[in-house]
């Protein structure tokens, strides 16, 4: 697979680390509350996993190491659009 | 009913007189109109072997196995037909040696020819510290008497003088071995539990998709399907690949993450290796079919797929790893190459297990074990189904199980499934 990377054009998949599904940017933040157990059993064990259009987390860590959003179908492997997630985050409303 | 009993005399006396005394294998059956005791949503390798021990050990017969194309068409078809009972931890061990012991009286008990081969399984072993845990691993299996045998690098080396021994990164100090492990023809083991449970009177439908299932009041009363709705007083859904999204369509979520699975088989050779040889430190496990092609594979493509495809960089990364190890294989040419999708849970480890809607079963999350599985794995989702009890050595496949932190991490690498 190549993967169209904003800044440095297409790279190999190879050359990157592959972390999952989007829904992993947002780490439950309320420890301190009683659902807090459950918030983050959902977190780390609970996927969508989605046969079809899919955004996930892509670490290129033989390059710039940045993290990137990846928009991948899992039934084809076709890379529809690839971002920072930076950018993706803040588009979000997250700090960072 | 299919009465036909395979011999050595039946195959004679078909041959001479002209093979017409064959009768289909299974009967090709259509959904009856006033339903079933039990569906079983999947025909693989699982979902035949448990409708066949519903039949032989519960006596439910009233049981039809949906699935979407033709039988044994997923990864029972797709699968590097290894067969082995080397687990360590308590919740695996004594599941995967019952599977073993079935697998030892598969043919008689089914009548059926699945070519179980005893040849024997070795892990190799490159360090100090894989030695302790493969001696550790070891007891467990005596514990479970699975059997196993140690081997100091000297033995190794004369029983099988190809490997690299010397290695620079993994050199070969020792190896554990399994020699009741080995490998069976894996589309025989569809067929045969095919036959088996059509003749106990079980309906095998094929080309009949779920598409979804009839739930009321949080009570599964049947399935919905390309041939129409089907009722039945119990669902017991058995797709793994496919589970995540069969299960969504009931709403349920699960701890599973679907990857792709490649695996390889070379031209045929002349006999070189008469067992099976695990190279788990560089990801490569490599055994000798019957017709004389190397069968091998490795490491998961590391990415979430349904294709049942797979890249070029994994191919490499296998085929350098068998390189290391067994330098002989460099002159061989690949035949075929193939991807399965598989379930990969959170832990390694599989469910067997009821779920929050009633009469609803599910099971699934086999990562790549489900093979040498498929016996104990029927035998133990019939029994569930049967009894609402788990059978006493599928106790911990429990979906609650991360909720409860009770997790079954056979590798240790906690939740990330495409590195178990």
């Amino acid at each position: 697979m190549i993967i169209n990377h904003p800044l440095l054009g297409p790279r190999d998949s190879e050359e990157f680390v592959y972390l999952g599904s989007t829904d992993l940017i947002d780490r439950p933040t309320n420890w301190e509350k009683s659902a807090a157990a459950e918030d983050f059993y959902q977190y780390q064990y609970i996927r969508e996993n989605i046969a079809g259009d899919i955004q996930e987390l892509w670490y290129h860590e033989q390059g710039d190491q940045s993290w990137l959003i990846v928009t991948r179908n899992t039934l084809t492997h076709e890379i529809k659009n690839v971002e920072f997630a930076q950018d993706f985050s803040r588009a979000k409303g997250r700090g960072r | 009913m299919n009465k036909t009993r395979y011999s050595a005399f039946k195959v004679l006396k078909e041959a001479l007189t002209g093979h017409k005394g064959w009768e289909p294998t299974w009967r090709d059956a259509e959904p009856k109109s006033d339903g079933y005791d039990v569906i079983i949503v999947g025909g693989g390798g699982h979902g035949l072997a448990t409708a066949y021990y519903l039949a032989k050990n519960h006596g439910i017969t009233n049981v039809a196995v949906l699935e979407r194309g033709w039988i044994g068409s997923g990864n029972v078809g797709r699968n590097t037909t290894i067969i082995r009972s080397n687990y360590l931890l308590p919740g695996n061990e004594p599941f995967y040696e019952l599977s073993l012991q079935l697998w030892e009286n598969l043919e008689q008990d089914l009548n059926y020819n699945a070519m179980v081969s005893q040849r024997g399984i070795m892990n190799l072993i490159h360090s100090d510290a894989q030695r302790d845990a493969f001696i550790r691993r070891g007891n467990s299996m005596l514990f479970a008497d699975a059997g196993c045998e140690y081997l100091e690098a000297k033995e190794v080396k004369e029983r099988y003088p190809f490997l690299d021994m010397n290695n620079a990164r993994f050199p070969i100090k020792a190896a554990l071995a399994q020699p009741r492990g080995g490998t069976v023809r894996h589309d025989a083991v569809a067929w045969g539990y095919a036959r088996g449970a059509s003749d106990l009177g079980v309906d095998i439908i094929q080309n009949c998709e779920v598409t979804g299932f009839n739930i009321e009041n949080g009570k599964c009363l049947g399935v919905q399907t390309t041939k129409g709705d089907i009722k039945a007083n119990r669902v017991g859904v058995c797709v793994a690949g496919s589970s995540s999204r069969v299960m969504a369509k009931a709403g349920i979520k699960l701890p599973i993450e679907s990857h792709v699975l490649q695996a390889f088989v070379t031209e045929g050779l002349k006999p070189v290796m008469d067992n099976v040889i695990t190279f788990g430190a560089g990801h490569f496990y490599c055994s000798q079919s019957d017709k004389g092609g190397l069968v091998f594979g490795g490491d998961l493509d590391s990415y979430n797929s349904y294709a049942q495809r797979g890249n070029l960089p994994v191919v490499e990364d296998v085929c350098s790893g068998g390189m290391a190890i067994m330098p002989m294989i460099g002159r061989a040419r690949l035949l075929r190459m193939w991807g399965g999708v598989m379930d990969m849970s959170m832990d390694g480890s599989p469910f067997i297990d009821s779920t929050e809607v009633k009469e609803l079963f599910f099971n699934g999350g086999w990562c790549y074990g489900g093979f040498k599985a498929t016996p104990a794995s029927g035998y133990c989702y019939a029994h569930l189904l049967a009894t609402d009890v788990p059978h006493e050595v599928a106790t911990e496949y429990r979906l609650d199980r991360f909720r409860r932190g009770a997790m079954i991490d056979e590798k240790g690498v906690g939740p990330q499934p495409n590195l178990h």
